[in-house]
C-alpha cells in the first residue's frame, strides 16, 4: 500500500499574525514559516502505518511557492521515503490545490491520500472534501484514529456529537485531527538522512492545471479589538447593566 | 543510553553574526573543510535581537561584494540627532561634538536578524550545514581535558525528566575544533570560562538589558535614516543607560532602551523604564498615531576590553558576544563580533595546516583592528561608575582629546549580581500604568514575541536552592526577578498568606538577564528544547 501525504506551509503557530497595511493580505516577510500542524499529524500516521508493515511507501507532496520545499523536507526528516513539490507562486485556492493533487494522484496511484483537515492560514477545511470528490473516492474527514484492516480503513471521527466511527474503503481520502497521534521529532541524523532523499519539482502548468483565483479577496483586516470590561460593584449593578446597556435580560 | 556521533572539523554553537562568519571565511579558505552550525532559534535569526546601526567593516572583508549579493542592508544613515532628555523637556547636543565612534554617517540601519538569515545563506551556498532548533545542551571532553565537541539536547523529555513517547536522545557533534558563539551570557560559554579560567586577572564581566521595540508610524513624521540616542530621564544620575531609534525601511522605526545591570535600586524595573521613556513629549510625539509591531529584549556585553576572557583553550574557540567584543562607546557589537569570527576562522585554517596552536588566536587579534578599536574604548564604561555627568565629562576628554589612548586602565570592581542595595534602603518607583497605546504590560508584549516553549518539559531555569527566593531574595531584594525579567518570567504568588516562587519558563525569551543579576546567582539558564523560545522576525 502507498500512502500520498499533502502537506502545507503555513505561517507558524506562534507568530502573531499582522495584516498588511494595504489590506490586501497578512504580512509574511521574514515571518517563520511551519507545516501546517494537522499535517504534522497526517505524515505521522502515514510513518507509523508504514513502520507497522502496513504501507510500503510513504510520499509527501506540498503545493506552493519554492519553499515549500522545506515543508516537504521536514515530512522527509521524520520518516516520508520522497517528496513531490508542485511550484506556484501567488495565491492557491482549495479548488485548485485539490485539482493539482488529483493529477499526482492519477500520476502516483496512491492507496489512500493522508492530509490535515484544514490548514491553520486560511481555515478553509476544504480541499480534502473536493479532492474525494474529483477521484469520486470515499473520504474520511477529522480522523483522530485510524485502523488499517484488509481493504478498507475504519477511522474514528471527531463530530460535533461526539466520535464516530465509519469503514471506509481504499482507495480513500483521510483528513486528520490533532488529536490522532503526537508527531515525532525530526531527529539530527534524520534531517541529514533526509537531504539525500529525492524531491521531484514540478510546476502546476505540467499537470494543465488552471490556478487562477475563483475567489476575489476585497479586503482583509484585523477583527476589531476587545473593549476591555468593567468591574460592578454590586448584584443590583449588574442586572441594572444588562438590561439597560447589554440589553440582554 | 548511547547518542549518535558525527565528526566534523570544525562544529559552531550559534548562527548568529560571529558563528555565520566563521562558518563562510573557514569555507573561503578551506572550502573541503567539514562545517557545521548548530542554532537554538526554530530558524536563523529567530533569537537575534539588536538595535541596529551596522558598520560593515568586517563585512567588506568578508564578502566584499555584499551589494551585489541582494543583502539586506540597505538604508543609509542620513542624519544623527542626540538628545539629553529631562522630564519634559529635550536639549539636543551637536552631533559634531559627539565622540567620533559614536559618529554613524557611514553606517546602515539594519536588522541584524534579517542579516544572520542572509548570511546563513551565504553559508548554506559554500556548503556549511546549519541545524536550526538543535540547542547545544553540553560539552564533551577529550581524556586530556581538551573540547571534543558538544552534544545537542535530547527532546521528548517530560517535567519530571521522563522520557515521553516522542522521545529523541541528543547527538553528540565532535569538532577537530570547536567554536562557541552563544552571543552575550551563553551557557556554555560560562562554563568553559570557569572551567579553563579564561577570566583570570580580567575584571568581571559587565552586562546590560536591551530592548527593542518595532513601530510602524506615521509617513509624515518618519525619516528613513535618521539615527536617535537619548540619555537622561527616566535613569536617575547613577543609573547606566540610554535609548535609541533608528528609522529604517517601510515607516517602520527600531525603538529600544538599553540599561547597564549594575543598577542598585531592587525596586528598579528596566521594562517599565522603557515604557516610561516613550512618554517623553519628545518621544511620544514621534510614535503617537503608530503601531508596535514587534517586542524583545536581550542581556548585551558591557564589558568591553578589560573584562574580555582569552578566547582560546584547548580544543575550542569562544567568539562574540559568548566572548564580550562589543564596542559598548560605539553601542555596536556586531562588526567586531564578526571579525572575532573571522580571526578564529583564520586561526583554525593555520592550526590544521601548520600544526600551530590555537593560541595563535591572540595574537592574530592582538595585530587586528578589533583589538585597537576595544583598546580605544576600554574607558567609557567604567567612567560612567561615578554618574553620567561626571562620565560624559571624563569621556568627552578620553575620546575627543585623547582618543582612547590615556595611559591607565579603568577598573570594573563589581559584578552585576554584586551591586544590588537591599530593598528597604533604596526608594520604591512608582511606574504608571500601561496605556495599552504607547506603553505596555508585559502579557501583551511577550504576545508579539511569538514565544512558545512545549509545555511538557523540564524547566529551563534551574534554581541551586529553591527555597532561596522566598527565603532571602524577597525580603531583601523584594525579589528583583519580578521586575528584571522582560518577560514576566518569574512571580510572587500569595495563597493563604503562604508567598510562592513562581517561574512561568515557557514565557523566557532568552535573554538571560536573570543568570547575570540574581544577586545569590542561584538562577541558571540552560537550553529547553530546541526550536523553544522567541520567533523573532525582523529584530
Amino acid at each position: 500500500m502507498k500512502i500520498l501525504v499533502a502537506v502545507k506551509r503555513v505561517i507558524d503557530y506562534n507568530v502573531q499574525i499582522r495584516v498588511k497595511e494595504d489590506g490586501t493580505g497578512v504580512v509574511t516577510d521574514n515571518v517563520k514559516m511551519s507545516t501546517n500542524p494537522p499535517d504534522d499529524n497526517a505524515i505521522e500516521e502515514a510513518v507509523k502505518i508504514k513502520e507497522a508493515g502496513k504501507a510500503t511507501e510513504v510520499v509527501a507532496v506540498s503545493v506552493g511557492e519554492e519553499k515549500a520545499q522545506e515543508t516537504v523536507r521536514k515530512a522527509l526528516a521524520v520518516g516520508a521515503d520522497r517528496g513531490i513539490l508542485v511550484k506556484v507562486d501567488g495565491v492557491i485556492e482549495p479548488l485548485a490545490v485539490s485539482k493539482i493533487l488529483q493529477k499526482v494522484v492519477e500520476k502516483e496511484k496512491p492507496d489512500l491520500v493522508f492530509m490535515g483537515k484544514q490548514a491553520i492560514d486560511d481555515d478553509c477545511n476544504q480541499t480534502g472534501q473536493m479532492l474525494a470528490a474529483l477521484l469520486n473516492w470515499p473520504q474520511a474527514t477529522f480522523a483522530s484514529k485510524i485502523e488499517v484492516k484488509d481493504k478498507s480503513l475504519e477511522v474514528t471521527r471527531e463530530i460535533d456529537e461526539g466520535l464516530e466511527t465509519i469503514e471506509v474503503n481504499v482507495p480513500a481520502i483521510v483528513t486528520c485531527d490533532l488529536r490522532l497521534n503526537e508527531p515525532r521529532y525530526a531527529s539530527l541524523p534524520n534531517i541529514m538522512k533526509a537531504k539525500k532523499k529525492p524531491i521531484e519539482q514540478i510546476t502546476a502548468s505540467d499537470l494543465g492545471v488552471d490556478t487562477k483565483p475563483r475567489i476575489e479577496q476585497i479586503k482583509v483586516e484585523e477583527p476589531p479589538k476587545r473593549k476591555a470590561g468593567i468591574k460592578v460593584a454590586s448584584v443590583e449593578e449588574l442586572v441594572q447593566k444588562l438590561k439597560n446597556e447589554a440589553k440582554v435580560i | 543510553m548511547s547518542r549518535e556521533t558525527m565528526e566534523y572539523d570544525v562544529v559552531i554553537v550559534g548562527g548568529g553574526p560571529s558563528g555565520l562568519s566563521t562558518a563562510i571565511k573557514l569555507k573561503q579558505l578551506d572550502q573541503n573543510l567539514n562545517v557545521c552550525v548548530l542554532e537554538k532559534a526554530s530558524e536563523i535569526g529567530a533569537h537575534i535581537l539588536s538595535g541596529n546601526v551596522f558598520e560593515t567593516r568586517a563585512l567588506d572583508e568578508l564578502l566584499p561584494n555584499w551589494k551585489e549579493l541582494n543583502s539586506p542592508i540597505k538604508t543609509k544613515v542620513t542624519k544623527e540627532k542626540f538628545l539629553f532628555l529631562g522630564r519634559t523637556k529635550s536639549l539636543s547636543w551637536p552631533t559634531w561634538l559627539l565622540p567620533s565612534v559614536q559618529q554613524n554617517h557611514k553606517n546602515y540601519i539594519i536588522s541584524l536578524a534579517n542579516l544572520c538569515r542572509w548570511l546563513a545563506e551565504q553559508a548554506e551556498a559554500l556548503g556549511v550545514e546549519i541545524f536550526p532548533g538543535f540547542p547545544a545542551s553540553e560539552v564533551l571532553y577529550n581524556e586530556d581535558g581538551s573540547v571534543k565537541g558538544v552534544a545537542t539536547q535530547d527532546m521528548g523529555v517530560d517535567k519530571e525528566g521522563n522520557k515521553k513517547d516522542s522521545f529523541e536522545p541528543g547527538m553528540e557533534l565532535l569538532g577537530k575544533v570547536t567554536v562557541f558563539a552563544e552571543g552575550c551570557r551563553g551557557h556554555l560559554g560560562k562554563q568553559l570560562i570557569k572551567k579553563f579560567e579564561l577570566d583570570k586577572n580580567k575584571d568581571p564581566q559587565q552586562y546590560g538589558i536591551g530592548f527593542k521595540e518595532i513601530w510602524e508610524i506615521d509617513e509624515t513624521k518618519h525619516e528613513e535614516g535618521l539615527v536617535m540616542h537619548t540619555a537622561g530621564w527616566p535613569l536617575d544620575n547613577n543609573t547606566y543607560g540610554g535609548s535609541f531609534m533608528y528609522h529604517a525601511e517601510n515607516k517602520q522605526i527600531y525603538l529600544g532602551y538599553v540599561i547597564g545591570l549594575d543598577y542598585k535600586n531592587p525596586h528598579l524595573s528596566p521594562f517599565d523604564e522603557f515604557q516610561r521613556f516613550k512618554t517623553h513629549p519628545s518621544i511620544k510625539k514621534i510614535i503617537e498615531g503608530g503601531k508596535r509591531i514587534s517586542y524583545g529584549a536581550r542581556a548585551l556585553i558591557e564589558g568591553g576590553f578589560q573584562s574580555l576572557p582569552k578566547m582560546f583553550m584547548p580544543g575550542a574557540l569562544l567568539i562574540g558576544c559568548d566572548a564580550g567584543t562589543l564596542n559598548m562607546p560605539k553601542i555596536k557589537g556586531s562588526h567586531t563580533a564578526m571579525k572575532s569570527g573571522i580571526i578564529a576562522a583564520e586561526t583554525i585554517c593555520d592550526h590544521f595546516k601548520s600544526q600551530k596552536d590555537l593560541s595563535i588566536y591572540e595574537e592574530k587579534f592582538r595585530n587586528s583592528w578589533l583589538h585597537k578599536e576595544l583598546f580605544q574604548a576600554r574607558n567609557v564604561k567604567p567612567s560612567f561608575s561615578w554618574g553620567l555627568i561626571l562620565g560624559i565629562i571624563f569621556t568627552g576628554i578620553d575620546q575627543i582629546l585623547f582618543r582612547g589612548r590615556l595611559p591607565f586602565t579603568l577598573k570594573h570592581k563589581h559584578s552585576d549580581h554584586e551591586t544590588l542595595k537591599p530593598a528597604k534602603e533604596m526608594p520604591k518607583i512608582d511606574y504608571p500604568k500601561p496605556d495599552n497605546i504607547i506603553s505596555f504590560d508585559k502579557t501583551s508584549s511577550v504576545y508579539l514575541t511569538g514565544t512558545n516553549h512545549e509545555d511538557n518539559q523540564p524547566v529551563h531555569l534551574k534554581l541551586k536552592d529553591p527555597n532561596l527566593p522566598i527565603n532571602y531574595t524577597l525580603g531583601e531584594f523584594d525579589e528583583p526577578a519580578q521586575r528584571y525579567c522582560p518577560a514576566g518570567v518569574y512571580e510572587i504568588q500569595n495563597e493563604n498568606n503562604i508567598n510562592k516562587f513562581v517561574i512561568n519558563s515557557q514565557n523566557c525569551i532568552h535573554c538571560k538577564t536573570c543568570d547575570i543579576k540574581e544577586p545569590s546567582q542561584n538562577i541558571t539558564w540552560v537550553t529547553p528544547e530546541g526550536g523553544g523560545g522567541p520567533k523573532y522576525g525582523n529584530m
